[in-house]
């Protein structure tokens, strides 16, 4: 602790050295205590610092200088007092009011119908078969002829089962056609894609630094990654005259403008096929953005979780795909997948990471204790997963099925004046919506956006929450609708239309 | 397939945690899981081949686990034209589902006797103890404060508390003198320590019953804990992973039992870590919850759940299996017995070679004294001993100071995961006398 010692009360004289000297030093050594006592050891970020106040009781920061603490109720830390404030992004709050009041055709016909999910129920009548005919055997494993848990019930790697590994690597493969082969050794399971984002944050960056992120973005990525790591997201804006597709001329300021303000940038996170737009990132950009990563000597995170959920035309390349075939430095690139969105198993908590990096892998692999996946589940994914057959037949099938709600989908949309973005992939469309907004600004947008969700009972996802910078737009998920549902929900907005005209 | 990685000359950099040594794997704790894990003993193929000791699993029971899913195939697929799957598949809300939930409020009701009761909604479930332990760090602590954990603690401790959030552990030390017990000066000093120091205490995490000691903590101590955090304002964790592996249930008593006889007057500040991996002997399934008696914990720790979630299809399995009463009474009371007469088994072994153990009554390990056997009554000595165990011996055990324990000579033995019949037993014992 500096101690910082005030002259005045020696500069004043004899009398004055006590009462001018001693006085003001002590209280003065109280208030550095106290200021020492009450700094926070990392400077919080911007969005937990006012939350951080909100969260404290007003007594305890008076009362600390006497007795540490001891009055007021025992506080929690500063992560976890931002978050435990109340949601306030739009994301968020749609869900809350959806599980308190959700549609169903028969009974709550007038309940709020979800657009705001990014759930794929379209072919799980097939894994439904495939469950019923094989389950049994699958998770209790047989030992000769008697049914066995044993083998699930003990420790596993925490990085999943060898077996597992096997089996994702050849479904990774299989979503992409059979253009990349992936590298078992090379993969790191965690419960869910949610946790292998956060661990590769962890991984290649320090708290204080940042990410780059071509936005419109997920807006799951504000909490995943800022959460516990400190990491900050800087936003890289796109826009719809390019299709909102991101340039290297953009990533470039964003960057340097970073740079200027003494913030780190570590890596670029990119969504491919994007969400919420559902574009598919030309494979031109890759090399431009991989060359990029390079002069910058940063890495490259590029989640492909929607890698199979792909209906339009456009050609899809993995970062996989281009690293096998040029001879790059693949120490900076890391893929993200799940089986969450192209095989709609949420609940079973099934992510990926895969890395060219060894030390992130090593690192990633003992992260994972935090984060393993069940055993069971394990057990059940590597049956499934190896059911190569019955896995071409559900990921042609998925397309056709997400295919043609989306036409259906946008065509209804497009009756009421409301035109969708290009897009190819994703189980959503972005809808601009800015026709009907009552001021070209984040405040009309959410306006509608509450129209939506408390008229309409619809919920939508403003694209304000996935820091879109152009107002108006808004990500409509529709595969968890029936065709039927379909007419029922543009009505509902034809409803909230009309009041905005 | 192997894919060559060509290691550039301007290597692209890894964060401080990624780099960082506090995973801990370089101590003797896991040195020799390592050990055991290249060369695993194997009573028929490779009987020369390293015991494993040092792993806190519980096989003594599985037999009835096995029996349970046999007889109850529903549970574990979701019936004839599975109904329900569909639900289940795309479940992924971090509340946890809700019949797993109560099922497993139940469950811990069941292991305290009725003594304690436990609301569905305070349960989170995340991906295990460990996840659990680390999600309550992050919410309790920041960066740089300290949590007060008595020694000897588990090793694990020391990783899954430290290395992402980045608090430090300071040590409450508890010596043989008193049975390691945990005693109202040696809680003082450890917090007058961190201050000295500059660091702020956030809490007290015990575990209870004790690992390594394979002892229940007394229900004074447990009082006193409780009445120290009140007074120093802060949390007090119950780490209570081995509830259920107390051999008798009388003895062990729950922070939740005290709490209830005071009528939760001051309970927001405790927290209660359970998970399913020791007591019901299924580590594989990734099973922990976190039980708060603090609203504001609970909605932040439920939120933070989303990078531990528990699979929906065994929280939908588990749910089935503990709301059988049958099942679980009879599961738990077997257990103990079971675990019980492994532990005098191994104790009485244990003495007829002149060692002795702590007294314990609960866990699936013993607290051995080998001091007697150290050339020299230090920690190199300690560690001269384990080394000699693992590569000439070939028993994995682990040493006390890789538990932090103050004094030499101890060691964490879990014999319940090894399937001892009793020549195995005595290959043991005669093995430690030739020392």
């Amino acid at each position: 602790m500096r101690l910082i010692v005030p002259l005045q009360g020696v500069v004043q004289g004899r009398g004055g050295l006590i009462l001018g000297s001693l006085i003001p030093c002590a209280l003065f050594y109280f208030l550095q205590f106290y200021l020492k006592r009450h700094r926070s050891p990392n400077p919080p970020s911007p969005s937990a610092s006012s939350s951080n106040l909100a969260g404290l009781p007003r007594t305890s920061s008076r009362s600390t200088l006497s007795s540490r603490g001891s009055l007021g109720p025992v506080r929690i830390s500063a992560r976890g007092s931002s978050i435990a404030k109340p949601d306030d992004s739009p994301y968020y709050i749609g869900w809350n009011k959806f599980r308190d009041d959700p549609y169903d055709k028969i009974n709550n016909p007038n309940g709020i119908i979800q657009l705001g999910l990014a759930e794929n129920t379209l072919c799980l009548d097939l894994i439904e078969k495939w469950v019923s005919e094989n389950l049994s055997d699958s998770i209790m494993g047989r030992d000769g002829d008697d049914l066995s848990i044993s083998g699930i019930t003990t420790y596993q790697p925490f990085d999943g089962m060898m077996e597992l590994k096997v089996a994702m690597a050849g479904f990774m493969s299989q979503v992409l056609g059979q253009a990349v082969s992936f590298d078992p050794s090379q993969i790191v399971l965690t419960a869910g894609a949610t946790p292998a984002v956060e661990i590769l944050c962890f991984c290649l960056a320090d708290h204080g630094n940042a990410l780059l992120v071509p936005s419109p973005y997920y807006p799951g990525f504000d909490r995943d990654i800022r959460f516990r790591t400190g990491v900050e997201l800087i936003p890289v804006h796109c826009r719809s005259t390019d299709n909102f597709a991101f340039s290297i001329t953009a990533l470039d300021q964003a960057f340097n403008q970073a740079r200027k303000r003494g913030v780190k940038v570590r890596g670029i996170l990119i969504c491919n096929p994007a969400n919420p737009v559902g574009n598919i990132i030309p494979r031109e950009t890759l090399y431009e953005l991989l060359d990029f990563a390079r002069e910058k000597n940063i890495h490259v995170i590029s989640d492909e979780i929607y890698g199979g959920s792909i209906f339009g035309n456009e050609e899809f390349v993995s970062m996989a795909e281009i690293l096998e075939a040029e001879e790059v430095d693949k120490d900076r690139v890391h893929i993200i997948y799940g089986l969450s969105k192209d095989l709609s198993l949420p609940g079973f908590r099934t992510g990926v990471i895969y890395s060219y990096n060894e030390s992130v892998l090593a690192a990633a692999k003992k992260l994972t204790r935090f984060c393993s996946i069940s055993a069971p589940t394990q057990r059940l994914l590597i049956s499934m997963l190896s059911d190569t057959k019955f896995i071409q037949e559900y990921l042609e099938t998925n397309k056709r099925r997400i295919k043609k709600l989306y036409d259906s989908f946008v065509a209804g949309l497009k009756q009421l004046g409301i035109r969708c973005s290009e897009s190819s992939a994703g189980l959503y469309c972005w809808a601009d919506m800015s026709g009907l907004i009552p001021s070209y600004s984040e405040k009309g947008e959410l306006e509608l956006w509450d129209k939506l969700l408390n008229i309409a009972k619809i919920n939508v996802t403003p694209g304000s929450a996935c820091h879109c910078i152009e107002p108006g737009w808004f990500r409509c998920c529709f595969t968890s609708l029936t065709h039927e549902d379909i007419p029922l929900v543009i009505e509902r907005i034809q409803k909230v239309a009309e009041t905005c005209k | 397939m192997a894919i060559e990685i060509e290691q550039p000359s301007v290597s692209v950099g890894l964060s401080k945690v990624a780099v960082s040594e506090t995973h801990g794997e370089d101590s003797p704790y896991f040195a020799g899981w390592k050990a055991y894990d290249e060369n695993p003993y194997e009573e028929s193929t490779n009987p020369s081949g390293v015991i494993q000791m040092g792993l806190a699993e519980n096989q003594v029971s599985f037999d009835l686990l096995e029996e349970y899913l046999e007889q109850q195939p529903e549970a574990s697929t979701w019936g004839k034209g599975a109904p329900g799957f569909r639900e289940n598949a795309l479940f992924q809300d971090y509340h946890g589902l809700k019949s797993f939930r109560q099922a497993m409020a139940s469950f811990m009701e069941q292991i305290r006797g009725g003594r304690a009761k436990f609301d569905l909604n305070r349960i989170v479930v995340t991906a295990g103890a460990t996840a659990a332990n680390e999600l309550l760090t992050f919410i309790l602590a920041d960066p740089g404060d300290a949590l007060l954990v008595p020694t000897p603690y588990y090793p694990g401790f020391d990783r899954d508390l430290r290395w992402r959030t980045g608090i430090k552990i300071v040590p409450i030390h508890c010596d043989s003198s008193n049975n390691f017990q945990i005693t109202p000066q040696a809680l003082e000093a450890a917090y007058k320590e961190a201050e000295s120091k500059d660091v702020r205490v956030r809490g007290v995490l015990i575990t209870n019953p004790s690992n390594p000691l394979g002892a229940t903590i007394q229900r004074s101590v447990l009082e006193e804990l409780l009445d120290f955090a009140t007074r120093k304002n802060i949390h007090l964790v119950s780490d209570e992973i081995y509830s259920g592996s107390a051999f008798s249930s009388s003895e062990f008593v729950s922070i939740a039992e005290i709490l209830e006889a005071r009528q939760y007057k001051d309970s927001e500040r405790v927290h209660i870590v359970y998970s399913l991996s020791k007591d019901l002997g299924l580590p594989g399934f990734r099973v922990g919850t976190i039980y708060s008696y603090n609203d504001k914990v609970v909605t932040t720790a439920r939120r933070m759940s989303s990078f531990t979630l528990i699979s929906s299809q065994t929280q939908y399995l588990l749910a089935s299996m503990l709301s059988n009463k049958k099942f679980t009474e009879n599961y738990i009371k077997t257990n103990r017995e079971r675990l019980q007469k492994r532990y005098q088994m191994i104790i009485e072994g244990l003495r007829s070679a002149g060692i002795e153990c702590l007294k314990g009554n609960a866990g699936l390990f013993c607290w051995m004294n080998l001091s007697p056997l150290l050339e020299e009554q230090t920690r190199e000595g300690e560690l001269a001993l384990w080394d000699s165990m693992l590569h000439e011996v070939k028993l994995n055990i682990s040493p006390g100071s890789s538990c932090h324990c103050s004094e030499p000579g101890f060691v964490l033995n879990s014999p319940c995961s090894f399937n001892f019949h009793a020549a195995g037993m005595i290959v043991v014992v005669t093995v430690l006398v030739h020392i």
